[in-house]
């Protein structure tokens, strides 16, 4: 698919985004906005996954490790046909298969529980090591939050994939600059980034995470054969993408947009 | 204890391909014949144990039977919330072998204790808890565990301790093993106490008092027959353990007999650590008199629950 197509993808799940969020009042909207077109560049072309076998044994394995983006992954697997438009009308009601964050096995395409932030990238180690084993060369990438890093248990995978040459692994970091109540940077002092992940034995890239073909360049570093290497991409977002009253407001972690909110930001996507 | 794990593990290592054994970089050279059979499932996962948990679910969700192996305390108490979620929430096949347990480092200070482990891991939903009391009942224990579809912790010994069981019993999760009948007290021993226990008995019995021991291998769940067996047939029952009286076996007697319909003929005493940091240099022996873990304060204060 052309940049163009995947730019429209994008807007329409940015739309859907907002009209779960909206629909179902639930927050961090902005933290799904600024992982969109990650999500985008991964499902339309990159991650080796079949809808209908959602779990075969050899498919690539993708780890939200954001779980509280977790309405701009299920938006994502819905569209690619993981499940049915139905399972995604029930989104955070009572007794739904979707929850605000993901449950396991709670639906075809997500491979894991996230929303207790420092987990994803071990347990995305573990399938990538179960792969050497197993003989199987499935990819695993798993996304990060800025905010994530902070937790020290990322830093330990960092180093333990390094030390193992685990080439089959891919981290994204969508670093919107903001976590939860603050600015990363001043919070933890999380710069040099790229730099931190090299330091850690990572091939490690920065991009605009809303340039497709930029994001792309740098996930297919990823599947150069015999890699020893890791690969981190440090994809540069904004908090809130896609819509000029959320970008880079932090407000948008918790609020909820009203009707009208949701008219003008579709308006603005072109998607109305 | 944690020598015939090393060789249980590599026995079972060349009948199954799916097992993989993870180390939080102790245990050197304890695992070079499971290294040498298992070319490539051996992981030293360094000091880095949330890390190992996590890693560990994530091959499980991909097929293999992963076994994490260090000290209990470091195993247990700061990795709580990636057993939690990563093993429990996602009931994955994970064993957890926290090696050291209780008492057994205890010259290395409260540091290397492990007293609280069982009473958080307890709170777990699916996740069984297991402590076996010699390094006979180690074996079968772990190949209760590989059976079980989720999360276990075996919680073991260091090396050396006293072997109670003559031959390998037959281990069951749920079940206790009761090695000397009793009619008026019953020790009820969890994990490296069960010498322990066995001593106190004798002493009993040599004072005139019928007195028997079962062992409590499987904490969660516990073997409640058992528990209503001596209950309503003895006078005193007793817990033991190298555990805080809080959370561990003790507890989780009180639970049960505290939901019975009927009134229990037997009172329950329980011998365990106070709710108290060791703070005193001890070696072993030393940390169990100052927990009352000794046959002396056991026949004194089970002699004069009796009266």
């Amino acid at each position: 698919m052309d940049h163009t197509k995947l730019k429209h993808v994008a807007a329409e799940l940015r739309g859907e985004v907002i009209e779960l969020s909206h629909r179902a009042k639930t927050p961090h909207l902005g933290s799904s906005l600024s992982c969109i077109d990650l999500l985008v560049a991964l499902y339309w072309g990159f991650l080796r996954i079949d809808p209908k076998k959602a779990d075969s044994a050899d498919r690539d394995r993708f780890i939200l490790s954001k779980g509280h983006a977790a309405p701009a992954l299920y938006i994502t697997l819905c569209r690619r046909g993981f499940f049915s438009p139905q399972l995604l009308a029930d989104y955070a009601k009572d007794g739904a298969a979707l929850a605000e964050q993901p449950a396991p096995h709670c639906a075809p395409g997500v491979e894991w529980a996230t929303g207790s932030l420092g987990h994803g990238l071990s347990v995305g180690i573990g399938m990538a090591l179960a792969a050497r084993i197993q003989k199987h060369d499935y990819r695993t990438v798993v996304l990060l939050s800025d905010g994530e890093c902070n937790e020290g248990s990322v830093w330990e995978a960092a180093m333990f994939a390094a030390a193992q040459k685990l080439g089959s692994i891919t981290v994204l970091v969508d670093y919107n600059k903001w976590q939860a109540t603050g600015r990363s940077e001043e919070v933890m002092a999380l710069a040099p980034l790229r730099d931190k992940w090299e330091a850690f034995g990572w091939e490690s890239y920065e991009v605009d995470g809303h340039d497709f073909g930029q994001i792309r360049a740098a996930l297919v570093r990823g599947e150069l054969p015999d890699r020893t290497k890791p690969l981190a991409i440090v994809a540069h977002t904004i908090k809130g993408r896609g819509v000029s009253f959320m970008e880079d407001d932090n407000n948008w972690h918790y609020r909820i947009p009203n009707a009208e909110e949701l008219a003008a930001a579709r308006k603005e996507l072109g998607v109305e | 204890m944690r020598n015939a794990f090393a060789d249980e593990i590599t026995k079972i290592a060349q009948q199954r391909e799916d097992m993989v054994l993870l180390s939080g970089d102790i245990g050197n050279r304890l695992f070079d014949k499971f290294k040498d059979v298992s070319p490539g499932r051996f992981f030293n996962c360094g000091v880095a144990e949330a890390n190992m948990v996590s890693i560990a679910a994530g091959m499980a969700a991909s097929g293999l039977q992963p076994v994490c192996y260090t000290i209990a305390s470091f195993l247990t108490y700061r990795v709580i919330e990636q057993i939690r979620l990563d093993l429990g929430y996602h009931h994955q096949r994970v064993i957890l072998v926290g090696t050291g347990a209780g008492l057994s480092y205890s010259s290395l200070g409260s540091t290397h204790h492990s007293v609280e482990d069982m009473g958080m891991l307890r709170l777990i939903p699916g996740l069984v808890v297991l402590a076996p009391g010699d390094e006979k009942e180690l074996r079968p224990a772990l190949h209760a565990a590989l059976d079980y579809p989720g999360p276990v912790y075996i919680r073991i010994g260091k090396k050396g301790e006293p072997v109670v069981h003559d031959t390998e019993p037959e281990f069951a999760i749920g079940k206790a093993l009761r090695l000397r009948e009793g009619k008026e007290v019953w020790i009820l021993a969890l994990g490296n106490t069960l010498p322990l226990a066995v001593e106190a008995a004798t002493q009993l019995e040599s004072r005139g008092v019928s007195c028997g021991v079962a062992s409590m291998g499987s904490l969660k769940p516990l073997d409640t027959k058992l528990l209503g067996d001596v209950f309503t047939s003895a006078k005193v029952v007793a817990t033991l353990e190298e555990h805080s009286v809080f959370g561990g076996l003790g507890t989780a007697t009180a639970e049960w007999l505290a939901a019975q319909p009927a009134r229990a003929k037997a009172r329950l005493v329980t011998f365990g650590t106070p709710d108290e940091f060791l703070h005193a240099t001890t070696h072993q022996s030393s940390a169990r008199e100052w927990a009352g873990l000794t046959v002396e304060n056991m026949t004194q204060r089970l002699a004069s629950a009796l009266s």
